[in-house]
């Protein structure tokens, strides 16, 4: 049988380890020369942010962090594309 | 047997994680970085989330629904970081920002 105590340490070091790779990514969001370095920055950010909701949803039991993890993921990743594309053109509606 | 098989998924993430985190920090020029990123966060991100969903079918498996839910969020994971990826690659080269070659500074 599994034991329950053991797991959570578990999710509680792996939380903190992307806790730091989220640190060492700020760096590069806050000094990275030019604007699309920090645009990436905050992409990948983001990205490792979906994973931090949902070990914490398991870290205290509450699934309802899964449903706020998918919305995240697809704020992130339209976000990016808006900015992609503003960069790009100066622009958000043109075609 | 599970333990082991849980642990070694997140530890494989977690390393992905670590080594694209790294390689964000540590590569010379925009494009470099949005390689090491944009492949490693997906696998790592995918990896974590598989052990989370193996944990999940045996320790919670009066609720198997939720995996399909976690199954939903690796999948547009693996559609939609590659494509972020690719949109911001690709406007950065068109408003002319030149890749880096030997021997420049790093930037």
């Amino acid at each position: 049988m599994i034991e329950i105590e053991f797991f959570q340490t578990v999710l509680l070091v792996v939380g903190l380890l992307i806790a730091v790779t989220i640190l060492l990514c700020i760096y590069r969001a806050v000094v990275g020369p030019g604007v699309f370095n920090v645009v990436a920055a905050v992409n990948v950010i983001g990205t490792k942010t979906i994973v931090l909701l949902v070990l914490i949803g398991y870290y205290f039991e509450r699934p309802m962090f899964f449903d706020i993890a998918l919305l995240y993921a697809m704020l992130n990743f339209i976000g990016t594309l808006v900015f992609a594309k503003y960069l790009e053109r100066g622009d958000v509606c043109s075609r | 047997m599970l333990e082991v098989i849980v642990v070694v998924f997140l530890a494989l993430g977690v390393f992905f994680l670590f080594v694209g985190a790294i390689g964000l920090l540590r590569f010379p020029d925009f494009y470099t970085r949005l390689h090491a990123t944009g492949k490693c966060d997906t696998l790592g991100v995918a990896l974590v989330i598989l052990g989370l969903l193996v944990y999940h079918l045996f320790y919670y498996s009066d609720t198997p629904l939720v995996c399909v839910k976690l199954l939903f969020l690796i999948l547009f994971i693996f559609i939609s970081n590659p494509t972020a990826t690719y949109a911001l690659m690709k406007a950065a080269y068109r408003t002319g920002l030149k890749p880096w070659k030997l021997g420049d500074e790093r930037r």
